[in-house]
């Protein structure tokens, strides 16, 4: 390691103001605390610092997602073996056939995200932020398998700058990026991005896999429920036989790409409170909510709202509702700050996120509307909490 | 009257250096020593000696433009080495070379009883400019009275000297700084310990027994949990050495400007107790003290307020404690965002180092990570035992907004309150400085 630090030091001075290379400096400086912590001591206050700083916070999240994207390759796989009719699934082709599905669009999320990260950065004279290396994670495991890689780079670009840069970067956004990039495919793209075929992979892929047949459908159980019109709810894989709320819960459904499965989800969830990293206030209380409205929902379940009928148990296990509680509330940045506010935040996620998904029968799924929404008005939860503790000293003064 | 004070937030960071064994200080003749009239913020300093001048212990050598009763004295006898001067003719210091004569002003304190009186030996004497006031954390103001008297008899923070052994013996001075300190304020006098500290009543004096971690021995959070400052109150505050020194003046007359030291840090050969003066040169404490010579930042205090000090510089005042760590400024740590190694010190369970409750750890000064916004929250509130929303304070600090400023707070608190919210921060923002760039402008504002 010396050797490369050695390295680094010799050709630095390119990359400084005057150099060569300047208009590079923020992707040297990137790089090179990325390989090494930087040597920056403190000069003001405190003299020692936790060791703790953005990179690692983020690599955390980062890795909180791997389960999710591990499994959403099994499931894509395994979906698509599902359409093609096969009776046997073999595990690593499986993986395989999701692992190739995936990569054209993560790359994409990254290298479009990551770009605008760099080039902003040095436009600014500023570190490159690290906030993008989650957002490029989220994106692909939010969005629908069959999303054609052009429409990400086009709506990461989007969010990005509009949503992230224009506001000042990573820590400044009101809105979360990569809820952003799905909603603008969800309203720029509706006829690709809605519909029965675009959560199933159905073409074979370096000559893996096979071709469907067509008048294939593959319905997420959400989207099946949506268009239900009789009474009788029944919601089936795409091979016709029922989804269990077992089933449902390990994930073997149709669905966005990393969102399926619950019981990934939770491994997230247990390593992003274990580390600390993740607002525990905010998942219990998104879970809390989300179970309340849906109950309230059940009891007064409708042929109306077809969602309406499908147990508590179920509305917290299908869609991206676990997803957007453990992923998507939990972002410090656009969620509220307060540990009163986080209560309240979650808490309106939780019911909104039903309540959009069961009495709009226009979107089959609300998780992601809800935590806009919520993103939104975070700030003026927050508000109020703090306005709590200003009339409080106010009091301490008129009481005197 | 004893009070009890349960403090839940805050954090008690382990590190290498700490004394062991408390044999008696190790004695160090000062042959230079200075004043730094930065360390009294608030103070306009005026030189009132020129180079050459003989002064004694006590003698005043700067005086405050608003107020030439308030002055800050020589801490020994000697003569005027130099005044160094920098910016705009700043003075940095004023250093004095020790004459070894030992001559002391001595101060008429026959009629202390009228708190005028006490008022003006406390500014003549050099000991008002050791005290402190909120709002702003400044000497107090000349014609404040304050609310309450809050004084420290212990610390809580890192590597910090044993206040038991720092004032061994010292009740009657206590009791007679108490005294005059109670003719001027109307509220009352409350002095801060430790449950097994052997300080357990001054008369005069409300006790509080304060448990807790860090930062349980800041005034400030004295403060909040007892009686917090509204806008308009101002409240005094000061360590019980300096409160010694007060009642060591009303005694004898003179001012004793001798002070204990706690030398430690993990790059301290032999962690000990120094008995030296105040101002008292660096190189002199630390000769052959320090185990690798190369590449360490000295500190008069602690690791987490205290300022940095090269060797050809002071001990600063309020500070009885030099800490010396590593710089690290040489370290190559190869994807340290990675690193699962237990030497990292953290308050984050991402770390095995967090786990391992007993260990001391040895970090240098580096921040490891680099500057951000505020991307995490609630970090600051597990470190700060006040009823206020540390994030929201700074946010309304930087806007320089001061309507929101005194709505959040700003009067009951100090720089030192926001130390550990600093060390913990995953953004590495400088919380210390803002804070205290907060309060100048405040003032400057509505003065």
């Amino acid at each position: 390691m010396k050797a490369l630090r050695k390295y680094l030091d010799r050709i630095k001075p390119n990359f400084e103001p005057g150099g060569k290379l300047h208009a590079f400096r923020s992707v040297f400086d990137g790089f090179e605390t990325f390989l090494f912590t930087p040597r920056t001591t403190s000069r003001s206050g405190v003299h020692i610092h936790d060791s703790i700083d953005s990179k690692r916070t983020m690599i955390i999240v980062v890795l909180a997602l791997v389960p999710c994207l591990l499994f959403g390759m099994y499931n894509a796989g395994y979906q698509h073996w599902l359409a093609i009719g096969a009776t046997e699934f073999p595990f690593w082709e499986l993986v395989a056939y999701g692992c190739l599905a995936i990569l054209p669009t993560l790359v994409t999320a990254y290298a479009v995200g990551l770009g605008i990260e760099f080039i902003v950065a040095q436009w600014r004279g500023e570190e490159i932020q690290e906030g993008f290396l989650v957002s490029g994670m989220l994106i692909p495991l939010i969005c629908p398998i069959e999303t054609p890689v052009w429409m990400i780079a086009v709506a990461t670009a989007f969010a990005v700058i509009f949503a992230k840069e224009v506001f000042g970067g990573t820590g400044y956004n009101i809105f979360n990026v990569a809820l952003i990039t799905r909603a603008f495919l969800f309203f720029a793209y509706p006829a690709q991005m809605s519909g029965d075929n675009v959560f199933i992979s159905t073409e074979p892929i370096c000559g893996l896999g096979g071709t469907v047949a067509d008048g294939f459908t593959g319905a997420t159980p959400l989207g099946q429920i949506a268009s239900t019109t009789t009474g009788n709810l029944s919601i089936t894989g795409i091979n016709g036989s029922e989804i269990s709320t077992l089933d449902a819960f390990i994930g073997l459904i149709p669905g966005s790409f990393g969102e399926t499965s619950t019981l990934c989800i939770l491994i997230g969830a247990a390593i992003l409170l274990f580390s600390g990293i993740a607002s525990w206030r905010i998942i219990l209380s998104v879970f809390a909510g989300g179970a309340l409205m849906a109950w309230i929902a059940n009891t007064f379940a409708t042929p109306t709202y077809p969602a309406s009928m499908l147990s508590p148990i179920d509305q917290l296990l299908y869609g991206g509702f676990a997803f957007a509680a453990v992923f998507m509330a939990t972002d410090p940045v656009t969620g509220a700050r307060t540990n009163i506010g986080k209560y309240i935040y979650g808490f309106l996620i939780g019911v909104f996120a039903i309540l959009i998904r069961t009495y709009n029968t226009g979107y089959p799924e609300g998780a992601m509307l809800a935590v806009l929404l919520m993103n939104a008005f975070a700030p003026l939860i927050d508000y109020f909490v703090v306005q709590a503790n200003i009339r409080r000293r106010m009091r301490r003064l008129t009481h005197k | 009257m004893t009070k009890d004070l349960s403090i839940k937030k805050g954090l008690d960071i382990n590190i290498i250096g700490g004394i062991e064994s408390e044999k008696p200080p190790y004695l160090i003749p000062v042959k230079t020593c200075a004043v730094v009239p930065d360390d009294f913020t608030g103070l306009t300093p005026k030189a009132i000696v020129a180079v050459g001048d003989h002064v004694k212990k006590g003698t005043p050598i700067i005086i405050d433009k608003k107020n030439a009763n308030i002055a800050l004295v020589a801490p020994i006898s000697g003569s005027i080495k130099e005044i160094a001067r920098g910016e705009r003719r700043k003075i940095l210091y004023i250093s004095i070379e020790a004459d070894n004569n030992e001559e002391a002003e001595s101060f008429d304190t026959s009629s202390i009883n009228s708190p005028d009186n006490a008022r003006l030996l406390l500014m003549q004497s050099g000991l008002w400019a050791q005290m402190r006031q909120r709002p702003y954390d400044i000497i107090p103001d000349a014609t404040s009275v304050p609310r309450d008297i809050f004084i420290s008899a212990f610390d809580s923070a890192p590597l910090a000297p044993n206040y038991d052994y720092i004032l061994n013996d010292v009740e009657r001075e206590l009791t007679e700084g108490v005294k005059l300190l109670k003719q001027l304020t109307s509220g009352n006098v409350y002095i801060s310990t430790r449950n097994d500290s052997n300080i357990k009543s001054i008369e005069g004096a409300e006790m509080v027994i304060v448990k807790g971690p860090h930062p349980a021995g800041n005034v400030g959070v004295q403060i909040a949990n007892i009686s917090p400052i509204n806008k308009g109150e101002v409240v005094w505050t000061l360590d019980a050495v300096t409160l010694r020194r007060i009642g060591h003046l009303v005694i004898n007359g003179t001012i004793d400007t001798s002070t204990i030291v706690a030398l430690t840090g993990s790059e301290v050969a032999e962690p000990k107790y120094l008995k030296t003066v105040q101002g008292a040169k660096i190189e002199d404490l630390i000769t052959n003290e320090i185990k690798n010579d190369q590449n360490v930042r000295i500190i008069s205090g602690n690791v987490l307020t205290g300022k940095t000090t090269p060797r050809d510089s002071f001990l600063r005042f309020p500070y009885n404690h030099i800490t010396v760590i590593p710089e690290g400024n040489d370290v190559a740590e190869f994807l340290g965002w990675a690193s699962l190694s237990p030497r990292k010190m953290s308050v984050s369970r991402s770390f095995p180092g967090h786990f391992l409750f007993k260990k001391k750890f040895s970090p240098d000064a580096r921040i490891l990570g680099g500057k951000r916004a505020m991307i995490m929250s609630g970090e600051y509130d597990r470190v700060f035992p006040f009823d206020i929303y540390a994030e929201y304070l700074l946010k309304a600090i930087i806007s320089r907004n001061i309507d929101q400023m005194e709505a959040l707070g700003i009067y009951e608190v100090a720089p030192e309150d926001f130390a550990l919210c600093e060390y913990v921060d995953t953004s590495k923002i400088e919380i210390q400085q803002i804070v205290r760039e907060g309060l100048d402008f405040l003032r400057k504002e509505l003065e």
